[in-house]
């Protein structure tokens, strides 16, 4: 049990980056709560009601307010810039892709558009699976994530992604998974009464797994 | 002050003839009068999202099992006691919307809004007494109408609280017809109520305190009150839009939020979260202003920094007006726009951090009693820390994209609601209910039902952030059904026990309410030796709540153990002598 108090493997090559994030602000808020819990139960104790004890008249210090003020800014500023370029490279350019899909979510199910053997998208010989995503290992992998009816949300909690898929829009997606293995894709966004149940495998394959995968899967779409 | 001539008629009104029972129990334009009903309606909604909340724990510990005690509820609800998706999609949409729109707005705003602002201004009344009757009225219609909507054919709305469209826009989504229809139809209403009592509350702190009552010598309790009746002011409205445009898609045909028309979704969560997330604020700035009374009359210390708590509580509530996109980062909203609405939401942690400090600064060298409303308030304090801190968490975008819809969220939420605008409550009841029903509370029963819920709230909703971090969904009904999820299986069984006597615990203050109402020691006028006006009336303060002229103050409201006063008290309306003798 205790191995699942953290976050889970990370096998993208953005995972390190989000984690380092989590990891950042989760000893800053801790200390930011131990200090403050410990000055609490301090004070509680130390300043209890005792018979003959009466209160100090303070109404504040200017001081004091000005100094916890600006450095509780400049750190919460500080986090929002160091996290400005991880968010920049994960959802407003990224990398040029390696392979193409799309991604159609529908009630209940995670449709995946491959090329087909034209390696195109949006021709005759594209072949649609439903809930199976295969993906080779270290290859740039981007999509155009949409949805038929509902909004949905496309998560892979190892890749540490997440995206909505909404209705009337295409949205660019990529990532890059770093580990061979099956990965389940739940839908992160209430999508009705199927929602609880919605998901699909993510298959990150070695090159060649992936290649004799989509030659059989090309052949049977004949 | 201009109120005197104001003040003089509802002076001649209140040696009026004695009312009849409707007109003083059901029909009042008593403010004190229509807080108790919006406590009342409260507790009462209470329970219903409260018994929710237990269903949904059962079903998520024990997943597709009977529900004990459940077997009496008819198909297609429940199945034999079993509780279908469909069921538990309606059961968490109904427990956000009754706890957020018909628990905590009533009890924070309508209760206390109601019940503190003429009482601690020095007024007799709201500035418009037949509005704040209505105000209530109307709300209970809306919660009738949110009621109504667990008995038509497809059960209530299931399209979760945020009901985004096209879930909610389309019937066949969800199944559910007329349920989401009567929830749009409620929360209008509902809106109606609150813009009623808002418009009371502005007009009533700003033209009715009493001679000497500046600004800057209001308790910090009506300054909270204040600001959150602009923010409903200007936020209602916009959710109001929202809903009627949902509505027209759902019954007019329209495509307001449906592509298939040329409409769209996002625009839906913008309006909704535009009204939604001042909503948050609007939910905790009360619960901010009660504590800080409590915590600055029983530490009998003067609150650390006033006018910084007055105006960090200002600075939240304008920057609740641009934080609203940080529901949003992973919709699909432009990217850039995440970044610029990260840099916003750290900001807003900035005047919630002064807060925080300041409260310290206030227990720091006080002589502080340990009462039951205190326990509470200090509890306050401490989960709205966590709350605040988790906060952090996904005001980092990159972050974000994996805790967003994950259980980190849901525990978020209940800190800051919970941990923080529910124990605020509980101290709240326990401070006011002396001069709100003339009696005391029973205190040993308070601190009994204050450490079982304060320890089964922290084990309820902790390990929820162990959930969230483990990528664990919102919303969904059966953690069994993802292989991923099935080692921490354990944390949940964990949670729902926990939530068990959570919920179990709220019958000690049922029962702690309803034997004080009836047994509870008499209450004298000012129990707690606390210096607001309030205390300086009769108790319980009569119809005008003065019995002779209106207290005139002289200082500001937190003059707690002053070196030029013998006693540790200094209540705004008693003249200093020194400074009497100066003046003079």
């Amino acid at each position: 049990m205790i191995e699942h108090f953290w976050l889970p493997e990370g096998i993208s090559t953005f995972s390190p980056r989000i984690d380092f994030l989590f990891t950042l602000i989760f000893w800053i808020t801790a200390v930011v709560w131990a200090l403050v819990t410990i000055a609490m139960i301090v004070f509680m104790i130390q300043y209890r009601s005792r018979p003959g004890r009466k209160a100090t008249y303070i109404e504040g210090n200017p001081r004091l307010e000005v100094l916890w003020t600006t450095v509780t800014a400049v750190i919460l500023i500080g986090l929002a810039l160091l996290s400005r370029s991880t968010w920049a490279n994960i959802k407003e350019q990224g990398p040029p892709g390696d392979v193409f899909y799309k991604v159609t979510a529908k009630q209940f199910n995670w449709e995946i558009t491959y090329p087909g053997p034209d390696g195109k998208l949006g021709t005759a010989d594209d072949v649609t699976v439903e809930n199976e995503f295969h993906v080779p290992v270290n290859k740039v992998v981007r999509f155009q994530l949409s949805s038929k009816d509902v909004i949905h949300s496309f998560f892979v909690p190892w890749i540490r992604l997440k995206q909505d898929a909404v209705p009337g829009r295409e949205i660019h997606v990529w990532f890059e998974a770093t580990k061979p293995g099956q990965y389940e894709i739940p839908c992160a966004e209430l999508c009705g009464f199927g929602h609880s149940g919605m998901k699909g495998t993510l298959y990150v394959q070695s090159e060649e797994d992936f290649q004799h995968w989509l030659k059989d899967k090309y052949s049977q779409g004949k | 002050m201009s109120s005197t001539p104001a003040a003089a008629v509802h002076a001649g009104h209140a040696e009026h003839h004695e009312l009849s029972f409707i007109r003083k129990y059901i029909f009042s334009t008593d403010h004190k009068m229509i807080a108790r009903q919006f406590l009342f309606m409260a507790l009462f909604m209470m329970s219903i999202g409260g018994a929710m909340a237990m269903l949904m724990r059962w079903e998520l510990a024990f997943p597709e099992t009977a529900v004990p005690f459940m077997h009496w509820v008819p198909e297609p609800y429940m199945y034999d006691g079993a509780i279908p998706p469909n069921t538990y999609n309606s059961m968490f949409t109904m427990h956000a919307t009754i706890m957020i729109f018909f628990v905590i707005m009533p009890i924070l705003v309508g209760c206390y809004g109601n019940f503190l602002i003429p009482l601690m201004i020095g007024a007799r009344d709201m500035a418009f007494p037949v509005l704040n009757m209505l105000s209530f009225w109307v709300g209970a219609v809306a919660g009738l109408i949110m009621l109504a909507s667990f008995f038509v054919p497809g059960g209530p709305a299931a399209a979760g609280w945020t009901s985004y469209a096209p879930l909610s826009a389309v019937p066949v989504y969800t199944g559910v017809d007329w349920g989401q229809n009567l929830w749009c139809i409620s929360l209008i209403v509902l809106g109606i109520s609150s813009l009623m009592g808002s418009i009371n509350y502005i007009t009533t702190t700003i033209n009715m305190r009493t001679k000497g009552m500046t600004f800057f010598r209001l308790p910090l309790v009506v300054w909270s009150l204040f600001i959150t009746a602009i923010l409903l002011l200007l936020a209602l409205p916009v959710l109001t839009t929202a809903l009627a445009l949902l509505l027209f898609d759902r019954l007019a045909g329209t495509h307001f939020f449906l592509p298939a028309g040329g409409g769209e979704p996002l625009l839906w969560q913008h309006l909704f979260w535009f009204f939604g997330h001042p909503e948050v604020y609007i939910m905790i700035l009360p619960a901010m202003g009660m504590a800080s009374e409590m915590i600055a009359t029983f530490s009998r210390k003067p609150i650390f920094g006033y006018r910084a708590m007055a105006y960090a509580m200002a600075a939240i509530a304008f920057l609740s007006w641009i934080v609203w996109g940080h529901h949003m980062f992973q919709s699909g909203m432009n990217p850039a726009l995440g970044s610029g609405f990260m840099l916003t939401t750290m900001i807003i942690g900035v005047p919630s951090a002064i807060k925080t400090f300041n409260w310290l600064g206030t227990i720091y060298k006080g002589n502080i009693h340990y009462t039951a409303a205190m326990m509470n308030a200090l509890a306050f304090v401490a989960m709205f820390v966590i709350g605040g801190l988790s906060g952090i968490f996904m005001a980092c975008t990159p972050v974000d994209m994996f805790i967003h819809d994950t259980y980190f969220i849901v525990a978020h939420i209940h800190y800051v609601l919970f941990g923080g605008s529910l124990f605020a409550f509980f101290g709240a009841i326990i401070y006011w209910f002396p001069k709100m029903f003339g009696r005391m509370m029973n205190e040993t029963l308070a601190k009994i039902h204050f450490w079982i819920t304060f320890i089964a709230f922290n084990c309820t909703f902790f390990p929820m952030h162990i959930l969230g971090m483990n990528g664990h969904m919102r919303r969904i009904y059966n953690p069994l059904q993802y292989d991923f999820l099935k080692p921490i299986q354990p944390i949940n069984v964990f949670i729902s026990i926990s939530a068990f006597v959570l919920g179990a615990a709220q019958f000690l203050l049922l029962a702690n309410i309803i034997w004080s109402l009836a047994k509870g020691k008499k209450a004298e006028d000012n129990p707690w030796r606390a210096n607001t006006l309030e205390w300086t009336t009769p108790t319980p303060p009569p119809h005008g709540n003065w019995d002779g002229p209106l207290p005139v103050v002289y200082h500001g409201p937190y003059e707690y153990s002053s070196p030029l006063t013998a006693e540790d008290y200094l209540p705004q309306n008693v003249e200093l002598p020194a400074r009497a003798a100066v003046a003079h």
